[in-house]
């Protein structure tokens, strides 16, 4: 789970990792109050979007009166961004950040994140911050430092300091960088962060670290246990059919082909998406409903894939083990009857009992096509939405 | 011989009273499966399913002499139950659920090194050597005593691998679903280098999918010490950078762990690699 730079930048508070002073404004007018009230000679409006890349595509500004700030903030609120990061649509922009101005001397980069490989947590740090740390570590691996946590001694005042004098950094900065990683690796094991990204760090004119940019994304499969966290979730910057999706106990990830899939098991569920692209389709969707697979969750499963008006024709591929075909093939025909699917719909089923469930499929009257193996199941979906 | 398991196997269920435990248990009693009795807490002293229920792991093993367990319990105590098998001296943990907080695993594959226990999963099928031993949620009935190993992250993929072995009429020695998770027990080299080892194994099915490297680190592991005929798959080819698809280590981030980046690594070790799932059969029929 995503959240806002805002949002992150309050639990930075929390945990006492500096950053600039600033608060979030969802009109011009509260964007103005908010930079009256910050004071000084400048000020930042940054749009609040799940994405990065935001500064090269005017969703990061810098206002140098107060009639800017209002300007900015009229010109970002209510639009949509598109950057690197999201799609062509881009995501909307329902609140920006106002932040003071800062001269900055360098920027570094810091993040914590979960090393599966080595399934330790690691920091990461930097002294070329402020860029795309993959192209850094691809053209300058030398500039980036990684330190693992050992599980059991957490992390260690050594590791910070050691990071702190490989950025340069001296006197009372080599403390205040301390408690910035202490706080990062609070932050994160208390709430069941996956990474936490700090880019840049700045040390300013005074010498003073803040945290310019936050990032932080959070377990999926933990953020049930932080009711807190989850409040913090932005419906708005997901797409709709995979919240909808979420409801259902399904697995939807909308992409941008015309045939639609519906698949028991994520494995199997990419496999039959490159079986699709293989045969010369494109996938209009990642489908996964589950195991246990039910009436009503085929139901769900269709309505979502039909709600995709580029969908000209639909391929159903399940392996039915504890779940048996004919009660498959029954859950399927229900579904087609009660949402009325008129679009052509290729079945294909293997497991338990196959033979009864391909029988219940054939002369049914309606536009359904059992298949007796996944690649002709595949060809015939290709060639039935090409005909459409 | 097989590898992991046999028919000799004595197995525990822990959540065995719930739902899911009900149900996958009677299944694995249909199977011939030596489970020998479960484990819920305050449920100690019950019958279920003709099998005796203890509260603790380690009175199920003191009584009934269990050296394998497979776990169906809710995800956030799911580390718990994990490690009360290791402490209990469980020898085989076998992890089927779903959901489980990154970071408790994290902890609880900490806690485990060295204690020689080893697990399999979260977030997987379970293991199976046809006709003698199945832990797990795999339908018994696709499989075929035989002589391939399967090894994948995911289960409906394994079990195409399954049946499709089985229809070309080669059978299986032992099937091991890793498990969808990023942090997991057994991976792909702990399991090949068991296949390489095992006398009935004469060829191995390896099915992988987006994300992470071990698949890289297989292809390294297969060059230098795996003698059998391989047959390799990875899906998610065609899947978008940055999302989750559906399992939560199924993910290509900044460039990592994409399909082509380890199809790649595979064919440079010298391993077939289907382009369709539907020629894994058939592509390993062809190596015998």
């Amino acid at each position: 789970m995503n959240i806002h730079e805002y949002q992150a930048k309050q639990l930075f508070n929390a945990y006492g990792i500096a950053s600039p002073k600033g608060m979030f404004a969802t009109t011009p007018q509260e964007a103005v109050n908010v930079a009256k009230e910050l004071g000084g000679e400048g000020w930042v409006v940054k749009a609040q979007v799940h994405a990065g890349g935001r500064g090269k595509v005017g969703g990061v500004k810098v206002a140098k009166d107060l009639t800017q700030v209002a300007e900015y903030s009229e010109e970002m609120l209510g639009k949509r961004l598109v950057t690197i990061q999201t799609d062509h649509l881009g995501l909307p922009i329902n609140s920006v950040l106002v932040e003071g101005l800062y001269p900055i001397q360098r920027e570094f980069y810091l993040s914590i994140l979960l090393d599966r490989s080595t399934e330790r947590i690691i920091f990461i740090a930097s002294i070329a911050g402020g860029m795309d740390i993959e192209a850094i570590a691809h053209d300058s691996p030398e500039q980036i430092m990684t330190l693992p946590v050992h599980p059991a001694a957490g992390m260690q005042g050594y590791q910070c300091r050691k990071v702190a004098y490989s950025l340069g950094l001296k006197g009372g900065q080599v403390k205040a960088l301390t408690k910035i990683m202490q706080g990062m690796y609070d932050l994160f094991i208390d709430k069941d962060a996956t990474q936490i990204e700090i880019n840049p760090l700045i040390e300013t004119d005074s010498g003073e670290l803040l945290a310019l940019d936050a990032k932080i994304n959070f377990d999926d499969n933990a953020v049930a246990l932080h009711s807190d966290i989850l409040a913090m979730k932005d419906p708005s910057q997901e797409d709709d059919k995979e919240n909808y999706a979420q409801q259902y106990g399904l697995n939807y990830i909308t992409l941008e082909g015309n045939i639609g899939c519906m698949v028991n098991g994520a494995g199997l569920a990419m496999a039959t998406m490159d079986l699709v692209k293989l045969k010369g389709g494109a996938p209009a969707n990642f489908l996964d409903v589950g195991g246990g697979t039910n009436v009503e969750k085929v139901c769900e499963a269709f309505k979502l894939i039909l709600s995709d008006t580029s969908v000209k024709a639909v391929l159903v591929n399940i392996f039915g083990g504890i779940v048996q075909c004919d009660v498959i093939a029954s859950g399927i025909l229900a579904a087609i009857e009660q949402i009325h699917v008129t679009i052509p719909v290729v079945v294909r089923l293997e497991g338990t009992n196959v033979e009864e469930g391909r029988a219940l499929l054939t002369n049914t009257g309606l536009n359904i096509y059992p298949a007796d193996d996944l690649a002709h199941a595949a060809e015939q979906v290709v060639a039935l939405a090409e005909a459409v | 011989m097989s590898i992991l398991i046999n028919k000799d196997t004595k197995v525990i269920c822990q959540g065995f009273t719930g739902k899911q435990g009900t149900f996958h248990s009677e299944q694995t009693l249909a199977y011939g499966t030596q489970l020998v009795g479960g484990v819920t807490p305050e449920r100690g002293g019950d019958v279920h399913l003709g099998l005796p229920v203890f509260n603790t792991v380690e009175d199920a093993v003191n009584t009934t002499g269990a050296t394998a367990s497979v776990i169906y319990v809710p995800p956030f105590y799911a580390a718990d139950a994990i490690l009360e098998a290791v402490d209990a001296g469980i020898q085989l943990i076998v992890c089927i659920t779903e959901g489980i907080p990154i970071l408790q695993m994290l902890r609880v594959k900490a806690a485990m090194a060295g204690t020689g226990a080893l697990l399999i999963g979260p977030n997987c099928p379970g293991v199976i050597t046809p006709g003698e031993c199945k832990i797990g949620i795999m339908p018994g009935k696709i499989h075929l005593p035989g002589s391939i190993g399967i090894v994948s992250r995911s289960g409906t993929l394994t079990y195409e691998s399954v049946h499709q072995t089985t229809q070309q009429g080669l059978g299986q020695s032992t099937c091991v679903g890793i498990g969808g998770d990023p942090i997991h027990g057994m991976n792909f080299v702990d399991v090949l280098s068991r296949f390489q080892a095992d006398e009935q194994t004469k060829g191995i099915v390896m099915v992988g999918e987006i994300g992470g490297s071990e698949e890289e680190d297989a292809a390294d592991y297969i060059k230098a010490h795996v003698t059998k005929p391989v047959v390799a798959y990875i899906a998610g080819q065609t899947a978008p950078a940055g999302k989750r698809m559906g399992h939560a280590g199924a993910i290509v981030t900044g460039g990592k762990g994409t399909a082509k980046g380890k199809i790649a690594a595979l064919k440079s070790a010298g391993i077939e690699v289907c382009v369709s799932p539907t020629d894994i059969g058939a592509a390993m029929k062809a190596c015998f």
